[in-house]
């Protein structure tokens, strides 16, 4: 596979406004991830991962500094047309899972396909595969609190794998289980890595952090 | 995205909290029912008073005392000077060209044998009254005769509420019953006429003018009726009926109509009765708009976590603007039909009691109405939710 670059951020900087005070809390970040790479964002609570994640996940925008997604600057990008891509080129995995409690398993799953204006029938098959795959085939027509912790964050992958996108950005997707079904959740993520996804898993554990093939260490929002 | 979601969506979200939603409904059910139910109204009082007058006749003429109207006087002038010998003086100077009937009035009780009717209506009156009044016709038996009336005979024509309470299933005619303390004799059934409003209109007797003022010394008139020969006099009769009642009487003491003039204002008064009502109705449908505008707020609050999440999933503004304004169109279209089923079910219902006809046109505004709350009320909130950031809304607990 041609190793392009797929992120490139050139002295990111983020402020917040509380009240008169302003914090910076990434000061000065550059990084390239390329395509196909599985990268751990390590660091201690309060460093600015989530921050970091949200800006590359284009979630929210940089105070100053420079993000290139491929060859695209998002910062001239429109908020719809950054919907877009985050439909097709973004899959997330939240700490908190974030599946929407009222709706099925499956329904949980083909929402980025219903965004992306993908056929019913098509839509249903697709996430039935991925399902199945991941082993949860059985547990399509539950609610989510029916399911164990571990089983939710794997829907929430299964989701993040829906419009089959580039990159998987996942902001402490072990943070709320047991070391047996982080590690499972971990496993899924490699074996993901290596069918060609580029991974970005941010976690403040040293050793889920030394799984990826890269640490990028961020102290206090810097990379060091 | 496509319909088919935005409607699944709408409707897991109502029915999700069953009784909010329900209580959010009632509102514009409310205010629906209160529109097709009051419009109902206004219009079945305007074709049953347009029926009434159409029916007396577009060749009549009638004389009531008093002012009605008019700019000097808006509210009108009460007044008791216009008399019995004002239609003789008419009758006497319009003779050719029109018949003449003064109408007086008197609320008694009759009775026969053991049984009694209250609270009935006797009209003294002449003996071309028919043939004046066309709404009135002989069901059974026959009219006073002229010289009935001028000899002052105690003939009476009864009504059918009369006629079931004093005299049953019987054949009437004939059958002597007292008016008062005196006695008359049954000449004639008068066909039904129905209730407006809770009057009866058939608790009436109709006696000679002459036996009514000497029973019950009557001189003032309630009407006088004249029937012009030829509809093209109408005007000429009408002006010189007023040319002679000016003679002794002053403009404030009667008012000259015609089926027409009458019409006319009668259709103006219940134009606004039907306004006012629905207008009043209209209110209580904006209100019940507030709260669904109310609910879609709550709605949006709640949900702003899942309105995060489906942003970060790839949604654009427009498809959490239409999630939103669905969520309030269907609640207030439902409220809204549920609504109109009640209303046109309380009209028919009504119309037993009171006069009410139903109008397509008041459900389709009804209809349209509550379309366009769910719009104008859902679309705040609607936008609101739509300009989240995802990133705030995903962290708001
Ligand atoms: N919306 C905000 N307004 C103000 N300050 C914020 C906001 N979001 C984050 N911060 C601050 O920015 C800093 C970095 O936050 P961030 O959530 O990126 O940390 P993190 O590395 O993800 O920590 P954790 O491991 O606890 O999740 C923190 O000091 C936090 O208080
Ligand atoms: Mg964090």
């Amino acid at each position: 596979m041609k190793k392009t670059n797929l992120i490139s951020l050139a002295n990111v900087t983020k402020d917040y406004n509380l009240g008169d005070l302003t914090v910076r809390v990434l000061k000065g970040i550059t990084l390239k991830i390329k395509n196909g790479e599985f990268v751990a964002i390590q660091g201690r609570s309060g460093s600015g991962k989530s921050t970091l994640m949200n800006i590359i996940g284009l979630l929210d925008t940089p105070t100053a500094g420079s993000y290139y997604l491929e060859e695209t600057d998002v910062s001239s990008l429109k908020e719809d047309e950054l919907s877009y891509l985050r439909n097709k080129k973004i899959g997330f995995v939240f700490q908190s899972f974030n599946l929407l409690p009222r709706a099925t398993i499956l329904e949980n799953v083909v929402l980025p396909g219903i965004y992306a204006g993908e056929n019913p029938k098509e839509r249903d098959e697709k996430a039935g595969n991925i399902l199945e795959k991941i082993g949860l085939l059985k547990h399509i027509s539950k609610r989510p609190n029916q399911l164990s912790g571990g089983e939710q964050q794997r829907v929430a992958i299964a989701r993040a794998l829906m419009n089959n996108p580039d990159i998987i950005l996942a902001d402490e997707p072990t943070g709320n289980l047991d070391t047996k079904s982080g590690q499972e959740v971990i496993n899924l993520l490699k074996t993901l890595h290596k069918q060609g996804k580029t991974i970005v898993l941010i976690t403040h554990e040293k050793d889920i952090a030394k799984q990826a093939d890269r640490i990028i260490k961020l102290t206090d929002g810097r990379i060091n | 995205m496509d319909f088919n979601e935005l409607f699944k969506l709408s409707y897991r979200a109502i029915n999700a909290n069953r009784l909010r939603s329900f209580l959010t409904m009632l509102g514009i059910v409310i205010g629906v029912f209160a529109i097709i139910l009051l419009v109902s109204i206004g219009t079945g009082l305007q074709t049953f008073i347009t029926n009434q007058i159409a029916g007396l006749g577009s060749n009549l003429i009638f004389v009531i005392p008093g002012r009605i109207g008019g700019a000097r006087t808006p509210g009108g002038v009460v007044s008791n000077k216009l008399v019995v010998a004002d239609a003789k003086t008419l009758q006497l100077k319009l003779k050719s060209l029109a018949n003449v009937a003064p109408v007086v009035s008197q609320i008694t009780t009759v009775k026969y044998k053991n049984r009694e009717n209250k609270g009935t209506t006797i009209f003294g009156t002449t003996s071309n009254y028919p043939k004046i009044v066309q709404n009135a016709t002989i069901e059974r038996g026959s009219f006073f005769s002229k010289s009935q009336e001028q000899s002052g005979a105690r003939s009476a024509v009864i009504g059918q509420t009369v006629l079931n309470n004093l005299f049953y299933s019987q054949n009437p005619i004939g059958k002597r019953f007292f008016i008062g303390n005196n006695i008359y004799t049954v000449l004639g059934v008068i066909n039904k006429r129905g209730a407006v409003f809770g009057i009866d209109q058939d608790n009436v007797v109709i006696i000679p003018l002459s036996a009514a003022q000497r029973q019950f010394g009557l001189t003032h008139v309630n009407t006088i009726f004249i029937s012009v020969n030829s509809s093209s006099s109408v005007s000429r009769v009408k002006e010189q009926t007023k040319k002679i009642l000016l003679g002794h009487l002053t403009e404030d003491d009667f008012t000259i109509q015609t089926a027409e003039s009458t019409l006319s204002i009668v259709s103006n008064i219940t134009n606004i009765l039907s306004i006012a009502l629905g207008g009043i109705a209209a209110i209580s449908l904006l209100v019940g708009g507030i709260g669904v505008a109310n609910i879609m707020l709550v709605s949006v609050t709640e949900r702003t976590r899942e309105i995060g999440l489906r942003k970060a999933l790839g949604a654009k503004r427009s498809d959490i603007l239409k999630q939103f304004l669905l969520e309030a169109i269907m609640l207030s279209l439902t409220g809204g039909i549920i609504g109109i089923i009640l209303g046109l079910f309380g009209s028919i219902v009504l119309a037993r009691f009171l006069v009410s006809q139903v109008t397509l046109w008041s459900v389709f505004i009804a209809f349209g109405f509550s379309v366009v709350v769910g719009i104008v009320f859902g679309m705040a909130p609607a936008i609101r939710a739509s300009k989240l950031s995802p990133i705030e809304a995903l962290r708001y607990e």
